[in-house]
């Protein structure tokens, strides 16, 4: 009953298809009496910015109820339950930005498309982000900038994914026929070029699911990853019926409160996640390598699924939202992005990004009551907290004197993770923000860390405080 | 898990230096891994004679131990050593034996031993990790699966033949069944390298590992281990049969091996690869047809008709005087890959190029990919855009070959810049001019990069005949000043030649050396003096060929003889290669320091092909013509005239095509000879190793010392006195050349 509000402090270390960003989220009460010698991280001269409120819609896998709908629809969903949630006047919203990995090319701006339908202002503008797994982290951070550089004082920020489509294209070649066809005159130069059409020509292209630099597929690499720390099946196996585990007690007990229910046309209202599904050792013990045959370690079990998804924040600056009698749900207090070596470490972003973070808000790893970690593999999660917790890679990798250490397991990714609550690349990074701050304030926490890796190498890491 | 302590694995472990046949010089390290029952490290270092014996009876204990211990199920071999499975045989142990039988003996016990590995019930797993070669390629196929590293330095192949020898320990007999006939005369016939994801393809491996990145040791560490994981596990799988070692063939594969089994279908594959050989070597390197030789014998006569015929070949291989000299140019390469003027006081990082033009843009490609920054300066955009674009086609033809990837290939070209002006220079730690050859120029560009580059940084000339003091009289700092000297074309010769003049600096030579192994050359280092060495050689040769024409022999005639002599590339069409300019350039400048032993053809000829703009290959005319897209070239008919102009009578006493040959080799032989005496060269090896790699001396001869020895320094002077009586003092013998003859037991190689 107390008026509170909460400082989010976010480090989003990146996951580059899954890199994650570290987000430190902080939460404190700015009214009560701060506990002992904790910090408010406060900074001077710089305006403190608040997670007001953060949706989504329920993350669903691939090819079930959102199979027919297009990523704007889904995005259009997510601001919608944030309107809904929040009644914030549409006309104060100045800006958005939404983050999206695999693009429809026919709303390539995806954040304007989506904001149109969901009953925002056509006079606010809005832009589409894209770096990854942390697409949204990118919207939210460049929200963050937004309010902090005073160019705006309400930030809608959100990611949004569609695996159940994704855009296949003519081969090059076809591609060179079609446009030269345009610019055909005569029936004789139409025709000469439609002779040159081979059966190659029809071949599609997909799109590439490898990294771009390295052709390294991302379940490749985590498997290698997995391997180069040691990390067997059995732990990856573990990790992962622990994240379903969790991700159920959580969705039982009515912990996830970022979600809101989505009315899909011509079907029934979807109301949860529902890629959750604890299953037994045994079961999981049985399935084949997805990538590396026939002796890796990732499974189809062990990683996180295609999804489709959307979420979406509402950032202010925390004397708007105090003027507009918000109370905000956190602060986020800082970020880091950071990048590395795209073939051997493209997952160890939150290794990289979280000690940074911490070190720039001044605070340690003890400090932190909430940890939220993208998990795009339980063996990039555990290669992770083994890299945090080895005092060799520190040193020889980290240009560091000692480890951070690994973040407690009692305090991380307590309500599920990606593995089991689902990956719609560009949307997860909301969900962490929002899981993180919920879960701060059920443990009565104080501050918040958020980290994921995302393709690309760019170990981005968002730390907030 | 308790898995491991499920299954025992035995690892044999062999820590090669360099390899043997089997494994010389090997430390072998058993040890119970999992029932961590014994770790016992035995190293030793056997002398040659007794050390395939200790080394078998060694290799048959662990053997026994394995068939007796009824907790061992399978074993694992795998190096301990970084970078190196097993890198072949140890060649001193070969080179020791005096008769071929005694070869023949070593190869036996070969294949006895890995017969042993062959025959083992219980299953062995070939961990491979880095190069995989000769004896160390036999015996993994002669375990029952193979495991490689997917990496650039995972390499499979057989060399042997390189070397004038054949695989001598089965491989000719297990080769074949395991990836069919065709690919198994590939591989031992061309010695090629052959990486770890296409010996996958073709069967010669049965599973991959991927490299790994860091983690909480280092990537290669960890990556070793990790390849030892996986094949324990596929040992365990072997041993309880959740795994099999059949590999299920491709419908190609399937299709050969059918069409292999019938004799007449085999008769034809013989046949035509027997040709196909003999054509390549003109009968001059005996070790391929002993391959085929011996193939054919286990195929058609059965498996102990096929392992005498290995161990009896090998044997008589290894005595030839062809493998003797493969053996010296082997050597020869080692010693030509280090620096013996120690490591530079500062490293080179950027270099800069000047002129981009062929040489120009060769040397940029060669040091872009290594890594080096380097500054492609050109004085017209013209030039400078056909140089950059050389160095895109040439590292791109690597992207379609696959041993590059694209990303690999931009990231790579990001390290030139090129550019028309000074800009940058005062960063460079060497510049490399190869403008145009005129000494004019040279002169000129050495005085402009002066005034721009820092005081460490070195200014190598890459010209083919100015000599390097001439070049650096204009320099305020002629210690800095030295001669590298690339061949054409820079990505493909393996040759560099240094050359230092009396004011060079240690560190300057060092550094350019140091520059020159970094490029992945063989660097020979020589005395400044007009031609140094390989050019003051090639220059008497030509002469004669000029000579021979002038006699009346046609060129297609003369690059026959040439060619069968055992020159990769004919006398006529070399000087095509050359450049008709170029040559009469060199020709001309090499006269007037030489004098009358240089003489020989008429200059004129040359001159009079310039004149007419028959340039050679450049020019699309020369003695031949050369016409995109057209393989067989025609002679120049436009050449009749000219030659007929400058027509000698032909003196039938040295007019045979033997004598041919001879007149061009000695007159060759006896330059190198001379630059010896001169101190030009500072070893036969180095003179060895420059004419063959830079000049395409026949290396079945091993370069021009080595044939002194194996010719006899007495007959090649008789022959020079010979050729001296008919044309004078062109084929005077040097002196070296008599003291060696005056003294049989003188030898350039020892």
């Amino acid at each position: 009953g107390l008026p509170r509000s909460y400082r989010v402090f976010r480090g989003i270390s990146s996951w580059s298809f899954f890199k994650l960003a570290g987000s430190l989220v902080n939460i404190t009460s700015l009214l009560a009496v701060q506990p002992k010698s904790k910090k408010t991280l406060t900074k001077s001269g710089v305006k403190n910015i608040v997670v007001v409120e953060g949706v989504r819609i329920p993350f669903l896998q691939s090819g079930t109820s959102y199979a027919d709908l297009m990523p704007h629809d889904l995005a259009r969903a997510a601001l919608q339950g944030l309107l809904n949630r929040t009644s914030v006047p549409r006309e104060v919203v100045d800006y958005i930005v939404y983050g999206t990995v695999i693009q429809e090319v026919k709303t390539s701006n995806v954040a304007r498309e989506a904001a149109l339908g969901a009953g925002f202002s056509d006079k606010t503008p809005a832009h589409t982000v894209t770096m990854a797994c942390i697409s949204s982290n990118q919207a939210m951070t460049t929200g963050v900038g937004m309010i902090a550089a005073g160019q705006c004082d309400v930030v809608v920020a959100g990611g949004v994914e569609l695996m159940s489509d994704v855009p296949i294209r003519h081969s090059r070649k076809m591609r060179k026929t079609m446009l030269t066809l345009n610019r055909a005159k005569t029936l004789g130069q139409k025709l000469s070029l439609l002779s040159k059409i081979r059966p190659d020509y029809f071949a599609p292209e997909l799109p590439a699911v490898a990294e771009f630099s390295t052709s390294e597929t991302m379940g490749h690499s985590a498997d290698r990853l997995a391997a180069a720390f040691a990390v067997s099946r059995l732990e990856q196996d573990e990790y992962a019926l622990r994240s379903h585990t969790l991700a159920k007690k959580a969705q039982d007990g009515g912990l996830l409160l970022d979600v809101v229910p989505f009315k899909v046309p011509g079907k029934d209202t979807v109301t949860k996640d529902n890629g959750i599904r604890p299953s037994s050792m045994e079961q999981m013990g049985k399935l084949k390598p997805a990538f590396v045959k026939p002796y890796g370690t990732v499974t189809a079990a062990n990683s996180s699924f295609l999804t489709d998804g959307a979420s979406a924040v509402l950032l202010m600056s925390e004397e708007k939202a105090l003027a507009m009698g918000y109370k905000p749900k956190a602060y986020l207090r800082d970020f880091v992005y950071v990048s590395q070596d795209p073939k051997d470490q493209l997952l160890l972003g939150p290794t990289y990004a979280t000690p940074k973070v911490l070190e720039k808000a001044g605070l340690t790893m003890a400090d932190i009551d909430v940890f939220e970690f993208h998990e795009a593999f339980a063996g990039q999660i555990l290669a992770n907290l083994k890299a945090m917790d080895s005092d060799w890679f520190a040193q020889n990798y980290m240009g560091r004197k000692s480890k951070v250490g690994a973040p407690p397991l009692e305090k991380f990714n307590t309500w599920g993770g990606s593995l089991s609550l689902g990956h719609p690349f560009a949307a997860t990074g909301c969900r962490l923000v929002m899981t993180t701050a919920h879960s701060l304030k059920k443990e009565g926490g104080q501050y918040g860390l958020v980290a994921a890796c995302a393709a690309g190498g760019l170990p981005k890491c968002v730390l907030g405080p | 898990l308790k898995l491991c302590q499920a299954v025992v694995g035995l690892l044999g472990r062999f820590l090669v230096d360099l390899v043997l046949f089997f494994f010389s010089r090997s430390q072998i390290l058993k040890g119970w891994r999992a029932a961590a029952l014994i770790g016992l490290e035995n190293p030793f270092r056997p002398t040659v004679n007794t050390l395939s014996k200790q080394l078998s009876s060694e290799f048959t204990d662990i053997m026994n131990e394995i068939w007796a211990n009824e907790a061992v199920k399978s074993a694992v071999l795998i190096s301990s050593k970084p970078g190196s499975f097993i890198a072949g045989a140890d060649l001193d142990m070969i080179e020791a034996c005096k008769t071929s039988q005694e070869v023949a003996q070593l190869s036996q016990e070969g294949q006895k031993m890995l017969e042993k590995i062959e025959q083992s019930p219980k299953p062995v797993v070939a961990a491979i990790s880095g190069s995989c070669l000769g004896g160390g390629l036999e015996l993994a196929i002669a375990c029952h699966y193979r495991i490689a590293t997917k990496e650039k330095k995972t390499v499979l192949a057989t060399p042997e033949v390189l070397l004038g020898l054949l695989p001598g320990a089965g491989g000719t007999q297990r080769l074949p069944k395991m990836v069919g006939l065709p690919a198994a005369f590939d591989i031992m016939l061309t010695g090629r390298n052959i990486r770890a994801d296409r010996a996958k393809k073709m069967g010669l491996v049965d599973q991959l590992v991927d490299p790994l990145g860091p983690g909480v040791k280092s990537p290669e560490a960890r990556t070793i281990e990790y390849l030892e994981e996986v094949a324990i596990d596929f040992a365990r799988g072997l041993a309880n049969r959740t795994v099999s070692a059949k590999r299920s063939k491709g419908l190609m594969q399937k299709l050969t091996d059918y069409a292999m089994a019938v004799p007449f279908v085999r008769q034809q594959v013989y046949k035509t690869v027997e040709n196909k050989v003999r054509k390549q070597t003109k009968g001059l390197y005996p070790a391929p047809l002993k391959i085929i030789e011996t193939v054919k014998a286990g195929l058609d006569q059965g498996h102990d008709a096929g392992y005498l015929a290995e161990s009896q070949n090998f044997g008589q291989l290894a005595v030839t005087k062809e493998s003797k000299a493969l053996l010296g140019l082997y050597r020869g390469q080692v010693y030509c890959k280090k620096n013996k003027f120690g490591t530079p006081q500062q490293e080179v990082k950027t270099l800069a190029v000047l002129g981009a033009g062929l040489m120009g843009a060769g040397i940029a490609q060669v040091s872009v990919d290594k890594g080096l920054k380097t500054i492609l300066k050109d004085t017209a955009q013209q030039g400078l855009d056909r140089g950059q674009q050389q160095v895109f086609k040439g590292l791109n033809s690597k992207v379609k070959k696959k041993s590059l990837t694209s990303f690999e290939r931009d990231s790579i070209l990001s390290n030139l810049t090129g550019q028309l002006d000074y800009k940058g220079f005062e960063k460079a730690d060497m510049v490399i001019e190869a403008v145009f050859e005129d000494i004019n120029i040279k002169h000129k560009v050495l005085k402009e990069v002066e005034a721009v580059i820092p005081a460490h940084c070195v200014f190598a000339s890459n010209t083919s005949a100015l000599p390097i003091s001439q070049i650096a009289a204009v320099s305020k700092r002629p210690e800095k000043v030295i001669g590298m000297h690339y061949f054409s074309p820079v990505d493909r010769m393996q040759l560099l030649e240094i050359i230092t003049t009396d004011k060079t600096s240690q560190d300057t030579a060092a550094s350019a050396v140091a520059v020159g192994l970094k490029q992945g050359k063989i660097v020979i280092v020589v005395k400044d003096g007009p031609g140094f060495y390989t050019t003051r050689c090639l220059g008497p040769m030509l002469a004669e060929v000029v000579r021979v024409l002038q006699e009346g022999t046609d060129p297609k005639k003369i690059d026959a003889i040439s060619t069968a002599f055992g020159f990769p590339v004919g006398a006529a069409t070399l000087i095509d290669e050359v450049g008709v300019d170029v040559a009469t350039h060199v020709a001309e400048d090499l006269g007037k320091a030489f004098g009358e032993r240089f003489g020989g053809g008429s200059i004129e000829l040359f001159k009079l092909m310039v004149e007419k703009g028959f340039l050679g290959r450049k020019a699309g005319k020369g003695f031949y013509i050369y016409q995109e897209g057209v393989k067989n070239r025609s002679v120049n008919s436009g050449m009749d005239e000219i030659l007929a102009r400058f027509k000698l009578p032909a003196k039938p006493e040295v007019c045979t095509d033997e004598d041919i040959q001879m007149r061009l080799v000695t007159r060759f032989v006896n330059e190198a000879a001379m630059c010896l005496q001169e101190g030009i060269l500072s070893s036969p090896v180095e003179g060895d190793i420059g004419a063959v790699f830079g000049l395409g001396f026949p290396p079945c001869l091993g370069g021009p010392f080595r044939y002194v020895d194996s010719y006899g320094a007495k007959q090649l002077v008789d022959k020079l006195r010979k050729y001296e009586a008919v044309y004078g003092s062109q084929f005077t013998p040097c002196q070296l050349l008599l003291d060696y003859a005056n003294n049989p037991s003188k030898k350039f190689h020892q």
